[in-house]
């Protein structure tokens, strides 16, 4: 592996994780429990597929072969997505996507603070005008985190039910391959080691705000970095691409 | 006596287009048509997400995506403004969406019509916004203060949608067969609808003629439709579309397109909930309000908890 494909697949894991938890923020369209919540969500997934966008695009441009954002978009198959197993989890009631998100937006906070100071530009630049919506999407969850962890003794039970269950999904987030060590080495990419530490804090002090307790590490699930998910995803795909596979010549 | 004195001071304030503020006073009349009126206005923005929610997750690019959520989160916010507005009247938003729920509140009858293909989310931008604001344009100098100035916020945002939704249709229009055939389709079912969005005829109209005395409307039903078919029927036409009217033709002496009528037995019967999607809409309605609940009543117990742990500080 050169430089080049380390970079581009790790473009694609960025723009793929905002696409999918984009895509899944969107299904809370005319779905929220105060029309003020769905429009607070369906900007969340305005943010986030605008960020896709700008990953998958220079994914496209740094391949070199004419790909376009809908090209990688609409045209990859469940084994080339390289997002988050998070992110696919199933919005479920409101508590289980607020938790879903809340330790997401966690993580992305502190992997954009860090990824600014990348010496790619355009992932820099992508790092630091991210960093801006993903501060606000970390302070609309924890917020609700805190108001439904101490709210009613139903809300505190479903949300501390939500972060157990979602609990085994929080350690591929940080997992690292050989893409990381080439472009850790080039001042591109950054530790995770160092992104989970922040990534901590942030969530114990919230955790703790909200009376939720924090799961214990037990087993954690694996598969981003290798293109291996959920069987979910291939049905978020499927509904996303089939427009635009079934009309191969069109443009819209 | 009084009460005379002031309805004729109310008239006299209308008369000479000066807006009337929530604390001025109103006919009970007045109040209660408004009520009535700007709810459902609310109501229908936002069981309107419904068939363009749709189509988001299957937008065909990641463009028309972004577009599309962008447009129905300006709707959804409208729906917000409208509730503000309606509640200056003296009933809160609750009350309003009890009255939806039990079906005394109405919402416009071309949500309850499916959006089947992508070319039916042109189809609403370019005919269903496009209506609203014919309608909306003249409803900026209504004389209810509030409602106003909402509708010239809302003009704003709904003339970009309209655009937007012409441009889906005029990319499938003068795209692949398939996709022209699509965007045919499209305007074949959402014609009709889109003209009955102006209400039945003014002869019909229980509220039209309180409501042009009060200047609540500045136009009648008829009269906004006529506006609205002759500025669309050229637009159709750029696009290579051909609107469904069999008896629609340009009268050249007149400057003006002559159409058909409006088949009325559709209207009334979508209106008394037999349209297509009326219950379906109404059910996905209560059911995420219903679902919604112990997410409010856990923003409520939080709130209070706060509010004595200050007390306590």
């Amino acid at each position: 592996m050169d430089k080049k494909e380390a970079l581009i697949n790790y473009c694609l894991r960025l723009g793929d994780t905002s696409l999918i938890l984009g895509q899944r923020m969107a299904e809370w369209c005319s779905n929220g429990p105060i029309l003020e919540e769905d429009i607070a969500m369906t900007n969340l997934a305005l943010d986030l597929i605008g960020q896709a966008r700008t990953m998958l695009t220079y994914a496209g441009e740094l391949e070199g072969n004419g790909r376009s954002e809908d090209d990688l978009a609409y045209g990859r198959e469940e084994r080339e997505y390289y997002n988050t197993l998070l992110s696919e989890r199933p919005n479920g009631h409101f508590g289980e996507t607020i938790s879903r998100n809340f330790l997401h937006d966690a993580y992305l906070y502190h992997l954009y603070a860090a990824l600014k100071n990348s010496k790619d530009e355009m992932i820099a630049a992508h790092a630091a005008k991210s960093l801006k919506e993903v501060t606000y999407h970390l302070r609309h969850s924890s917020e609700w985190m805190v108001r439904l962890g101490d709210g009613t003794e139903e809300s505190h039970n479903k949300v501390q039910q939500a972060i157990n269950d979602l609990w085994e999904y929080t350690g591929d987030l940080f997992e690292m391959n050989e893409v990381d060590n080439l472009l850790i080495n080039e001042g591109i990419a950054v530790d995770m080691n160092t992104v989970k530490q922040a990534w901590d804090n942030t969530v114990n002090e919230v955790l703790t705000r909200a009376a939720i307790q924090r799961p214990e590490d037990a087993y954690m699930h694996s598969g981003r970095l290798n293109a291996v998910h959920s069987e979910y995803l291939g049905h978020i795909i499927a509904e996303m691409q089939f427009l635009h596979r079934a009309y191969p010549d069109a443009t819209w | 006596m009084e009460d005379i004195k002031k309805l004729e001071e109310f008239q006299a304030k209308i008369d000479a287009d000066l807006k009337i503020e929530p604390k001025d006073w109103m006919p009970e009349e007045y109040r209660t048509h408004l009520q009535r009126q700007i709810s459902q206005h609310a109501h229908s923005e936002v069981i309107g997400m419904q068939p363009e929610g749709n189509w988001i997750s299957r937008a065909p690019s990641l463009r028309s995506k972004v577009v599309l959520l962008a447009k129905i989160q300006d709707e959804a916010g409208h729906g917000q403004y409208l509730y503000s507005a309606a509640e200056t009247l003296g009933k809160s938003r609750d009350e309003y969406l009890e009255e939806l729920h039990s079906g005394k509140a109405k919402y416009s009858s071309i949500f309850n019509y499916p959006t089947l293909t992508w070319a039916d989310i042109g189809a609403v931008g370019w005919l269903v916004d496009g209506a609203a604001i014919v309608n909306q344009v003249s409803l900026q100098r209504t004389s209810y203060g509030p409602y106003s100035r909402a509708m010239v916020r809302i003009c704003k945002e709904e003339s970009f949608h309209q655009r937007q939704g012409y441009e889906i249709m005029a990319t499938c229009a003068l795209g692949t067969p398939e996709q022209k055939k699509m965007a045919q389709d499209a305007l074949n079912r959402f014609w009709w609808p889109s003209l009955m969005m102006f209400g039945p005829h003014d002869s019909e109209s229980a509220h039209t003629a309180n409501a042009m005395k009060w200047r609540i409307k500045r136009e009648t039903n008829d009269e906004l439709r006529d506006k609205f078919i002759q500025k669309t029927v050229q637009q159709a036409e750029v696009i290579g579309l051909t609107v469904p009217d069999p008896d629609l033709k340009w009268n050249e002496a007149d400057g003006r397109y002559e159409y058909g009528e409006i088949n009325w037995d559709e209207f009334w019967n979508v209106v008394k909930g037999n349209g297509p999607c009326n219950k379906q809409r109404m059910r996905h309605h209560i059911k995420a309000h219903e679902d919604g609940t112990w997410v409010r009543e856990a923003a409520i117990a939080y709130a209070e908890k706060q509010k004595s742990k200050q007390l306590v500080a």
